[in-house]
């Protein structure tokens, strides 16, 4: 294929990458919107496939088998994967994409003249340019690689989600960074097989380092952040293969993480840099246990029942611990039997509850709860004076009133869910342990505060009975 | 005038691409950010392109190489776009 065909071709397929993610804007354009990036990518695919320069039997053969092996793969944890899950799957995907750039890179480095990246005239010297190009790909896939196995073990609570602080840490960190800076530097200067493996060793190391120290909570940051990695290493690769699908996706892919890490950050009122940095939350409970713990009021079921049931309006709050306990379905029952009563129910999620940028959404979806009563936090805030009940589910921080009054809380100025205007809160909670960022939350002592103390699965459980058997 | 370099041109591309990122993920719903993030995922993955590329250098090394990166891009695209799909095909709307 003339490679102003394909040029052409790849171009199409980045348009339908940008189609794709344009779809994302409403459920209901979005299928049409995944439809546009499975055929780019199958384009940019088959063009490849009629670019090869020397491709052998073997190769074909071989190329077959890793669609396969590697489609497959990918087809089967699709299928099975549970919903509460994603985050943990997200971030595996992440890993996969940076260590593939660094393949990528390697490849590219083993075989400059496939790549076009020779100095004109000569046989085995690299262009500059493209090893800085080849190089920082590399660099950036295999933080993005190791950086998001980290991640995946935190979520997969393979890790604990608590921060690991090394002593020196930072001194640690900005020593490697230095490295690597020179490595760069050496391998542009000689080409040098040493300095291209060290590049990538160092890489690995500081992809762990800068994810270790960051706590389970600020989680949704991190997988946002390596999602923009991800896209940058992909950028870098497309430079060195002077491929510009590949250099508009990895740019689309990269400012769409910033773009949620942004949101997120925001959603917490911290600093992208003190995200980063680490250690939030880390001496958390101490600060709890010092403090003098308000009397609360706790209920049972079949309070909460008979007050959601003489409602007119109940606002749920989902939060982590939702996911934790799989008790999306029993919330979809609970929002089933409220309905059937004729009480307007709602539900308000706060940007960053859950592990990842729209965790609740899907889970609510999964369990067939209507996207059209799942609201943002801006656009419910203002209902929660008229709301009868509001029954927070698994979250904690992100309800806390302390953040618009408190100007001692680590989290004061963090926008939350105005959930203590509402004439009844009913709050289900394990038991009295704060909540992550170690704060009391000055809800749980409200008037119109009950607590539902219990797992969340099998509290909802018992206020849907609760209701039934009750009966009008 | 003399030619442009490659690479002045990629540049020109990438800014540009990076400014439609940013206009049109801002228009995406704050409900569908797992699947952004899962379709986003998948589309990165045509880094698969330079994995293609090495394996069909006539180089051993670079095939080996592209042969490890394109089980681990086709891990993916597959996986990332039939998740993506499963959790679309869960947003419905009322009634």
């Amino acid at each position: 294929m003339s490679p102003n065909l394909a040029a052409i071709g790849y171009l199409i397929a980045a348009v339908c990458f940008i189609v794709s993610l344009r779809g994302l804007s409403s459920p209901a354009t979005s299928q049409r919107g995944l439809q546009a990036g499975i055929l780019g990518m199958g384009l940019a695919i088959v063009i490849t496939l009629l670019s090869l320069q020397q491709p052998s039997v073997l190769a074909y053969v071989l190329i077959a088998a890793a669609l396969v092996i590697g489609g497959g793969a990918g087809f089967y944890i699709a299928r099975t994967v549970a919903m509460t899950a994603m985050p943990q799957l997200v971030a595996a995907f992440h890993s996969l994409v940076g260590l593939a750039a660094v393949f990528v890179a390697a490849g590219a480095f083993a075989s400059p003249e496939a790549f076009h990246i020779l100095v004109p005239g000569t046989t085995d010297t690299i262009k500059g340019l493209s090893l800085v190009e080849m190089g920082l790909g590399a660099v950036v896939g295999a933080i993005t690689f190791t950086g998001s196995i980290i991640a995946f073990a935190k979520l997969q609570a393979i890790m604990g989600s608590a921060p690991i602080m090394l002593p020196a840490r930072h001194l640690i960190n900005i020593a490697i960074g230095v490295a690597i800076l020179l490595l760069l530097i050496w391998l542009i200067v000689a080409q040098s097989t040493t300095a291209f493996v060290l590049l990538i060793l160092f890489s690995l190391l500081i992809g762990v380092l800068l994810i270790i120290p960051i706590g389970g909570a600020d989680m949704p940051v991190v997988v946002s952040m390596l999602n923009s990695y991800s896209g940058w290493a992909a950028a870098g690769i497309g430079f060195t293969l002077n491929n510009q699908a590949l250099i508009i996706t990895g740019a689309l892919v990269g400012s769409s993480g910033a773009i949620l890490s942004y949101i997120m950050c925001k959603a917490m009122n911290r600093s992208f840099i003190s995200v980063i940095l680490g250690g939030f939350g880390e001496s958390g409970g101490a600060a709890v246990a010092g403090g003098e713990q308000k009397p609360v009021k706790s209920g049972a079921a079949e309070d909460a029942a008979f007050m959601m049931q003489n409602a007119q309006k109940v606002i749920i709050v989902p939060g982590y611990g939702m996911a934790v306990a799989q008790a999306q379905h029993s919330v979809r029952e609970l929002y089933d039997a409220l309905t059937k009563e004729g009480v307007e129910v709602k539900f308000a999620i706060h940007p960053v509850a859950g592990r990842m940028p729209g965790h609740m959404n899907v889970l609510l979806a999964e369990a067939n709860i209507p996207y059209d009563v799942v609201f943002e936090m801006d656009d419910i805030n203002s209902e929660f004076g008229q709301a009868d009940v509001a029954y927070v589910i698994g979250a904690n921080d992100i309800t806390n009133p302390a953040a618009k009054t408190d100007k001692t809380s680590p989290i004061y100025g963090m926008p939350v869910l105005d959930v203590d205007r509402a004439k009844a809160v009913f709050f289900v909670k394990r038991s009295m342990a704060a909540g992550y960022a170690g704060i009391e939350n000055t809800l749980f002592s409200q008037d119109n505060t009950m607590m539902l103390f219990g797992d969340a699965k099998k509290m909802t459980e018992s206020i849907v009975k609760a209701m039934s058997g009750g009966g009008h | 005038m003399e030619l442009i370099d490659h690479s002045v041109f990629n540049l020109i591309i990438f800014v540009l691409a990076i400014f439609v990122g940013y206009y049109v993920v801002w228009s995406v719903t704050p409900a569908l950010h797992t699947p952004l993030m899962a379709v986003t995922n998948a589309i990165s993955s045509v880094i698969i392109v330079g994995a293609l590329v090495a394996m069909g250098s006539g180089s051993t090394i670079a095939l080996v190489f592209g042969f490890i990166a394109v089980v681990l891009a086709a891990v993916n695209i597959f996986g990332g776009f039939a998740v993506t799909h499963r959790m679309l095909a869960m947003f419905k709307k009322r009634g």
